[in-house]
């Protein structure tokens, strides 16, 4: 492939130009040397403007898309690329779907260096093997320098949801239990760490992760699943107010119970964050019949992304939709959905 | 964390409730609560955040003051700093909260940067400084409000500004002064339906008293019987501060106690006031959301520093905006009303969309009573 071009992409010292953008010679060398050579597979080799897909079994599709924009570009963790790929594995992944096909957006800023982009594009590439799915469309445009912030990455994918496998948020019923998969709020603050330097003496790392190995193990153990989300912009506590709401129900949390690292739990009384409201991309909530929740919290701590899982809650009755909490005190406080902006472009 | 988990301890915080529990029995007839005032919002936040009124007996009312520092400054303020951003090509730069706060025409800060002003959130005022002193061609101001916590770290900038010899940076001052403003709460105690409710004590302020000690409250003991307990924002110290306070008033004492003697002393912090005296001056009055002008309660740039005082460098357009006349922050800064006693909370009014300033800030009683507490009135 590389002889169709006279001198291969400089990839160490080169930067993305107009011309990456423009439909001619140079984007196509950009895609076969980078994009294509990472995410290598039958459906993008095929080298069509779609990919062809066969589905190999019968069932539902679900399919989703997000947009990533997160400042900066790399974190303790992980990048942009990684995150763009568990974002929407696990968003495909959480209606008990098992992800197959991501596409891939790319919006570039010309000046951008290719060696970062080469970065990128590796740990996309690796996230993608990591979570089983293939990246097999994709999309390059290049905006003027100034026009944009390095690079913004869209990802959309597609799953397959095997017959009998039925997660919704109107399947939640008083009397289930409220799991967490991990500890809060560890990947805002990592963002929040890079971008205003702070250091720790042990470092936390974003929990950036596909869930679907996770998700998967769970449907196997035979517990009634009832709903799944992940905990993404505005936290657990946004997560729960959208659940409570369209389910009709309310919820009671434990503090005590909620696991949130001391690192972060530091950072957030510094800077007066709350990690209840802080995003996570490598953590989901689940809900089942509270008799059954033993068994699936030991399910989940079986594995390697929901080894700190905890109960933290019930759902009940409540008109309100409300989601209370009895504090470490022992006191009773509201719950309530995150108001205006905690961190500005965290994913 | 250990040493924040310690004052969060469970145990304790039901030994101490059940001590406050023992105290009022039966120390006053019904009907007649103890009522004491929080100063600051920080307290308030805290009470709220952590469901201490769970732990607290009916005979204890806790008032929330007027110590949130967006919250006291008065609509005319944010109008002149949004107009500052819109009809000069500059930079203006402040706290997260100020961003929110409503000023008049509905705009905020918020509002005119998605409209093309030049607005930025920073976390310190140092960060302003950097982008002035990075930007050589651009003129950034740098929006300072706040108490006496707030205060010295805008000494410090100007002080930078001055020895980097820049010419692009200045400061529109908002300072306010706790000690002016207890006094006026003090005047005002027991005045009245719309006025300050009597009250039999304060639970004085944690990191504002870590700068100007506590012989400044010394006056609210000697001159009008109150006691006021200096305490920490954890729960402990709150349950602790209360628990003293009752003990002050049944003994019929009033002094000035610190509970927070882990980081406030008499004298407080003598480095940190002398850098305000040096650049500072107080102004002769100083309008506060609530509780009106107030003589002597803020703070302006001396005149040697009138190079980098905003309201010198640029013509800032007086406002004769109106605050909603149903919005009931000035009573619910004065301690007068308690959120729920507003028409317009929690329905027009909510953090996504306040009215009041009070319901913007974690500090502000709307938003802390909406976002914690507003289970109990449904």
């Amino acid at each position: 492939m590389t002889n169709r071009f006279e001198r291969s992409l400089d990839i160490k010292n080169g930067r993305v130009d107009m011309t990456h953008g423009s439909g001619g010679r140079a984007m196509a060398q950009l895609i076969d040397q980078l994009f294509a050579k990472a995410f290598d597979n039958p459906a993008l080799a095929e080298g069509n403007d779609q990919a062809r897909l066969a589905i190999p079994a019968a069932g539902r599709l679900a399919f989703s898309t997000d947009s990533y924009v997160i400042s900066p570009l790399f974190f303790a963790g992980g990048n942009i690329g990684s995150l763009a790929v568990h974002g929407t594995v696990n968003d495909v992944a959480l209606s008990g779907a098992k992800p197959l096909w991501l596409s891939a957006g790319f919006i570039l800023e010309e000046g951008f260096p290719l060696a970062d982009l080469e970065c990128i594009v590796t740990s996309m590439a690796k996230a993608a093997q990591d979570c089983g799915v293939q990246i097999v469309t994709g999309d390059t445009k290049v905006v003027e320098k100034g026009k944009a912030d390095g690079v913004f990455i869209n990802t959309a994918g597609v799953g397959l949801i095997e017959a009998g496998v039925d997660l919704s948020v109107h399947n939640i019923r008083a009397g289930d239990a409220i799991i967490i998969s991990g500890t809060l709020g560890d990947h805002g603050v990592a963002v929040m760490a890079q971008r205003e330097g702070l250091v720790f003496d042990e470092p936390v790392l974003s929990d950036s992760a596909g869930l679907n190995g996770l998700i998967e193990a769970m449907l196997a153990s035979g517990v009634t699943l009832h709903a799944l989300r992940d905990p993404t912009r505005g936290g657990l506590a946004t997560s729960l107010n959208e659940m409570a709401q369209a389910a009709g129900v309310g919820m009671r949390l434990d503090e005590a119970a909620i696991p949130v690292r001391a690192a972060v739990r530091g950072v957030c009384e510094i800077l007066g964050l709350d990690p209840l409201y802080i995003a996570n991309e490598g953590k989901l909530i689940a809900f089942c019949p509270a008799q059954q929740a033993g068994k699936l919290l030991a399910v989940m701590r079986g594995h390697v992304h929901g080894h700190e899982a905890a109960i933290i809650g019930e759902v009940v009755e409540d008109d309100h939709a409300f989601v209370e909490m009895t504090t470490t005190l022992g006191g009773h406080r509201m719950v309530d959905w995150l108001a205006g902006e905690q961190l500005p472009r965290i994913c | 964390m250990k040493y924040i988990d310690s004052f969060r301890d469970n145990r304790l915080a039901q030994k101490l409730a059940a001590a406050i529990r023992q105290e009022v029995q039966g120390a006053r007839p019904a009907g007649q609560p103890f009522r004491f005032m929080e100063f600051c919002g920080g307290h308030t936040h805290a009470i709220f955040r952590f469901g201490l009124p769970d732990l607290l007996p009916p005979e204890i009312k806790m008032i929330h003051g007027p110590g949130c520092p967006v919250c006291v400054l008065p609509m005319a303020k944010i109008d002149a700093a949004i107009g500052l951003a819109q009809r000069y090509p500059l930079t203006l730069c402040t706290y997260g909260d100020m961003m929110r706060v409503p000023g008049g025409q509905r705009l905020s800060l918020l509002k005119a940067k998605a409209a093309g002003a030049d607005v930025r959130m920073v976390l310190s005022p140092h960060d302003a400084l950097m982008l002035a002193k990075d930007n050589p061609e651009r003129e950034v101001v740098f929006f300072a409000i706040g108490f006496e916590t707030t205060t010295p770290p805008t000494a410090v900038i100007v002080k930078q500004a001055q020895a980097l010899g820049l010419k692009n940076f200045s400061v529109f001052c908002n300072h306010v002064l706790t000690p002016p403003a207890l006094k006026w709460l003090l005047d005002a105690s027991g005045s009245g339906e719309d006025g300050v409710p009597p009250l039999d004590g304060f639970v004085g302020p944690s990191h504002v008293s870590a700068i100007i000690g506590t012989r400044p409250y010394e006056i609210a003991a000697t001159g009008y019987g109150k006691p006021v307990v200096i305490t920490g924002f954890e729960p402990l110290d709150v349950l602790q501060a209360i628990l003293m306070l009752v003990r002050q008033v049944k003994a019929g004492r009033a002094v000035v106690e610190n509970e927070y003697a882990r980081a406030v002393t008499a004298e407080g912090n003598v480095k940190a006031q002398a850098l305000m005296a040096e650049v500072f001056d107080f102004r002769d009055t100083f309008e506060w959301r609530g509780l009106g002008w107030i003589p002597h309660s803020a703070l302006k740039l001396k005149d040697v520093y009138a190079a980098f005082d905003a309201e010198k460098r640029f013509a800032l357009e007086p406002s004769a905006a109106k605050e909603n006349p149903a919005c009931q922050c000035p009573a619910i800064l004065r301690g007068a009303k308690s959120p729920e006693e507003c028409k317009l909370f929690g329905t027009v009014c909510t953090p996504e969309n306040p009215i009041g300033a009070c319901m913007v800030s974690s500090e502000g009683g709307c938003a802390a009573w909406y976002s914690y507490g507003r289970r109990k009135k449904s």
